[in-house]
């Protein structure tokens, strides 16, 4: 047996912070970042005889993230109680959705080595967050409880993944829908996304679940890559050895890379999960449902077809336009202001789609100033040299491309005398093609042409460069 | 002044044409306390200066030829699980001994803006979880009546505050008959309304889907007076839905020709102590006679309530009472060490034997292993009891039936050693709990003992305003009881 031989079996349950102004059960703000215990009140800090007020806006956005997901919204869910004892949990028991979940069944298309993958959907439910502890060693802890009672919705994922980038995929997919329908900025570095993996290993073509490991703490893409792969080279060391896997919960270590035990799961918690009857089950009938879903805006997959129908992009090129919806915004932006649809999405791919990483909420640059540019580009005002640095520049500050181009005399040469010492070294360096040409060869003018345009820096008018050479060689 | 033989109304009328000032009686009020509080034991704090404060402001109000709300200047006081802004709300329990709420319960808004006088807050089992009011972290609670007896509980001294005269109304919470059950043993009404009449928010929870406040009062008409006060939507609970009528109005209207029911089963038990239930027949007749109807029924499920609601209501309870962990407020063991031992000695030391019991019987129903066969089996049961209700109640008006099998016991026993079983003496106040049901308790009597002997009648949803109209006529044709002083002299 070798590693080769198994493949991992992964599920994922990933937390969505969800983005509305005021908190799960209370009036409470949920902005991020605020002081310590600044946004509480005798609700979320759980004072004796107050009670939950469901937050109706939370409702409204679990739908949206369970019809983005091909979800079904169950018409009646219910609230229940996870009991167990943590400082950053003053009622000592979480209000979630553990029996009647809102949205059930779904799936989501990630792209694949095949071209798509589809995974399914076990369940989305609501829930809410707990509060921080801030450990000061020997002097003990504090809790923070701003974040008590913010609105989650957990998305639990059937066991269809198989690797660390489908994984990503996934994920990556899942913030889009986030940020597409507006519920959450989707951020892993600010906790508003989270993920635990759950993992197993198995041979090959073999149908049977292995053990199945927990990995938690988590808190970027390229981190949850990295668990599980570090967490499938454990396992498979272990069962190429003839040993068990242990069940448990394991801990992500960003400086090793290595997966660490938290806890086995023998000893895992009895939550003791009951109806919170402080709440009244949540009812939505199909007219709300048909509200939401037409207060939708359009969602990745959409856009994606949108784009090749209208646009002539490819697949993969519409594909990697919409992975991300600030992007995706940013290219309608440019796109209105350029009549180079093409052109614009090279510019884009090429240069701004990559500095689009997870934390990107404002355009880069000026998008119409994008849209010229890629005029500018198509209309051979500019060769493609000119066009990257442009783009540089324009990262740099807003600038109107045209303007820039003549300040910095980076446009195409239409005087000949500007021209003429270019095309003499053109022909001058190039004998053969000059005997080429002469001898009828009308194909070696292009490399003529290129070498006007190499000594210009690619600014020479194309159409004058071939003039003057025409001219200069029937006086030869 | 004799307040204990007015009606809040008369009272009402009297400080309108200041026949006497909230201060005068106010200050009467406190001089019973004084004289009654060292036996009786009603109050966990006393509100003296605010009340003399509150006293004084609605006076000038009158004086002013201000209009008031009908509780305006009347001094009453509530169970010491209702949230008060300033002033402390301990539960009886040692854990909450110096908790502060920076909020007022709804009820207590709503009284307050009655511009009632709070004389201060009352004692009660520990957390609720009781029948006796021995569960109480800080003293005993003696009825009025006879002072080596329980007034009942949880709302014991609620009971007992208006029994005595230290309080002309007051608020008690009811899970399983917390309300009732004092009230009859004290002698005094107590109404326990439909679930979400009255806001349970800033009341202690103990058990969401059952706990409901209500007022107790010397007089029926008190009573609805009081009801009339604090029935009132909520929109912060999601349950409160607030009242349906004027329930004073509604306690004055003809008797006309109600089906009263006559639970069989009810009966029939070995340990209904027989002079109840000699009032009971006689309150029987009494109804026939002045153009009831009465109709024998047939419950089935009433023993079946006990188990289902120990089992949901500590099911709850242990849920709410996990947050009383020594981490956010209340009670912290200070040799605590490490977190586990801030849990365990919080715990351990700032709760007492019966919220332990209930904590551990909930933790159990609860339980991955036990859930199906307790917990779940309880709530469907449940919900048979509803239907079982529901149809009864479809043929009928009312349901006359004990409040307990016995009148109050000596404090330290059991109710079996009077008669009744631990539990089992609770369980008729159980059905209109679990059903969420409004019921209430009308003292009929005095027992050869002198102690105070009770019914309980119960309707269906919202029936409240029928519920005081029954009461009414049997009240009005037999007087009030007579206070503890003229029955002891
Ligand atoms: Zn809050």
């Amino acid at each position: 047996m070798s590693i080769k031989d198994y493949e991992s079996v992964i599920g994922l349950e990933v937390h969505v912070e969800l983005k509305t102004e005021h908190k799960l059960f209370c009036e409470c703000l949920t902005a991020f970042g605020a002081p310590p215990n600044t946004q509480v009140c005798p609700v979320c800090l759980a004072m004796p005889g107050t009670l939950p007020a469901l937050n109706r806006q939370v409702v409204e956005f679990a739908v949206k993230a369970g019809l983005a997901a091909h979800c079904a919204i169950e018409p009646w869910s219910r609230f229940d109680r996870k009991n167990y004892f943590y400082p950053d949990l003053p009622k000592a028991y979480q209000i979630t959705q553990n029996f009647f979940p809102i949205c059930t069944g779904g799936y989501i298309d990630v792209p694949s080595e095949d071209g798509s993958k589809r995974i399914r959907i076990n369940r989305i439910h609501i829930e809410e967050d707990a509060g921080k502890l801030v450990h000061l060693g020997a002097e003990g802890s504090l809790v923070d409880c701003n974040r008590c009672g913010v609105p989650l919705i957990e998305i639990v994922s059937e066991p269809d993944i198989r690797t660390g980038e489908e994984a990503v995929a996934y994920l990556r997919k899942l913030r889009a829908i986030a940020r597409y329908t507006g519920i959450s900025d989707g951020k892993m570095n600010e906790g508003s996304l989270r993920c635990d993996v759950n993992l197993s290993l198995r041979k090959k073509g073999e149908e049977t679940l292995g053990t199945r490991v927990e990995l938690k703490n988590i808190n970027s893409f390229s981190f949850v890559a990295k668990a599980i792969e570090s967490e499938f080279k454990r396992q498979a060391a272990i069962l190429d050895e003839g040993g068990t896997i242990i069940q448990e919960t394991r801990r992500f270590d960003e400086s090793t890379g290595q997966t660490y035990s938290m806890r086995e799961k023998a000893e895992a918690a009895d939550y003791r999960y009951f109806p919170d009857t402080d709440l009244v089950p949540v009812e939505i009938s199909q007219a709300e449902i048909d509200r939401i879903r037409a207060s939708i805006p359009r969602l990745a997959d959409e856009r994606k077809a949108g784009y090749m129908e209208q646009y002539g992009l490819t697949d993969y090129e519409a594909e990697r336009l919409t992975a991300d919806k600030e992007l995706s915004d940013f290219f309608e932006r440019a796109v209105a202001e350029s009549s180079e649809p093409k052109t614009l999405v090279n510019l884009i791919l090429a240069d701004v789609a990559p500095l689009y990483t997870e934390d990107i909420s404002e355009d880069l640059l000026n998008p119409k100033s994008l849209g010229q540019l890629a005029d500018l580009l198509a209309a051979g005002g500019i060769n493609s040299n000119t066009g990257r640095r442009v783009l540089k520049a324009l990262l740099e500050e807003d600038l109107d491309p045209a303007a820039y181009i003549e300040k910095h005399d980076l446009g195409q040469i239409n005087d000949p005398e500007k021209l003429e010492g270019a095309v003499r070294t053109a022909l001058a360096e190039n004998e053969r093609a000059v005997r080429d040409y002469l001898g009828g060869k009308e194909s070696a003018m292009r490399s003529l042409i290129g070498r006007v345009m190499k000594e210009t820096g690619g600014r020479a008018n194309p159409v004058l460069a071939e003039d003057m050479i025409r001219k200069a060689l029937e006086n030869q | 002044m004799d307040y204990q033989k007015m009606q809040l109304t008369e009272i009402a009328d009297g400080l309108k044409r200041k026949e006497f000032s909230s201060r005068e009686l106010t200050q009467a009020v406190l001089s019973k306390i004084r004289d009654k509080e060292p036996q009786v034991g009603a109050y966990v704090t006393l509100t003296e200066e605010l009340a003399l404060e509150q006293a004084d402001r609605v006076d000038g109000l009158f004086s002013e030829g201000r209009t008031l709300p009908p509780l305006a200047g009347i001094p009453g006081a509530l169970k010491d699980n209702i949230a008060t802004r300033g002033i402390r709300t301990t539960n009886a329990s040692r854990m909450m001994e110096n908790f502060v709420p920076p909020y007022d319960a709804f009820v207590w808004r709503l009284l307050r803006q009655q511009e009632m006088v709070l004389m201060g807050k009352l004692n009660m089992d520990e957390f609720a979880m009781g029948h006796s009011t021995e569960t109480s972290a800080f003293h005993l609670t003696r009825n009025p009546y006879d002072l080596t007896r329980v007034p009942g509980g949880s709302s014991g001294g609620s009971a007992a505050a208006v029994a005595a005269g230290e309080a002309l109304f007051t608020l008690g919470t009811d899970t399983g008959g917390s309300i009732r059950q004092p009230a009859s043993l004290c002698g005094v009404v107590g109404m326990r309304p439909t679930y979400g009449l009255v806001s349970r928010r800033g009341v202690t929870s103990f058990s969401s889907s059952l706990d409901q406040v209500g007022p107790l009062t010397r007089s029926v008409r008190d009573n609805a007076l009081v009801l009339d006060a604090i029935s009132v939507r909520d929109r912060k609970d999601v349950h409160s839905v607030g009242g349906q009528e004027s329930y004073l109005a509604a306690a004055g209207q003809d008797f006309g020709r109600p089906v009263i029911g006559w639970p069989e089963s009810y009966f029939q038990s070995g340990d209904l102590n027989p002079q109840v239930r000699e009032y009971l027949e006689k309150a029987l007749h009494f109804y026939e006679s002045i153009g009831a109807r009465i109709v024998p029924v047939d419950l089935k499920t009433l023993d079946a309530s006990l188990s289902v609601y120990y089992i949901i209501s500590s099911a709850e309870g242990f849920s709410a009472m996990n947050r009383y962990d020594g981490v956010h407020y209340g009670y912290r063991d200070p040799e605590a060490e490490n977190l586990e031992e801030v849990y365990t000695g919080s715990r351990s030391k700032g709760l007492g034997r019966e919220v332990k019991q209930r904590i551990l019987l909930g933790s159990f129903a609860l339980s991955e292993e036990h859930y199906r066969d307790y917990y779940l089996k309880a709530a469907r049961v449940r919900t048979l009891i509803i239907e079982e209700y529901k149809e009864v109640f479809g043929t009928i008006d009312a349901l006359l039936t004990p409040v307990t099998a016995t009148p109050a016991w000596p404090l330290g026993t059991l109710p079996q050693e009077a008669g009744g079983g631990k539990y089992s003496n609770d369980r008729f106040t159980l059905p209109p709990s679990l059903t969420g049901l409004p019921a209430l308790a009308l003292p009929l009597g005095l027992s050869s003992d002198g102690l105070p002997v009770g019914m309980q009648l119960s309707g269906d949803r919202f029936s409240e305003g029928l519920l005081y109209r029954l009461a009414a006529a049997y009240e009005d044709a037999h007087g009030l009881l007579p206070a503890p002083q003229e029955v002891n002299a």
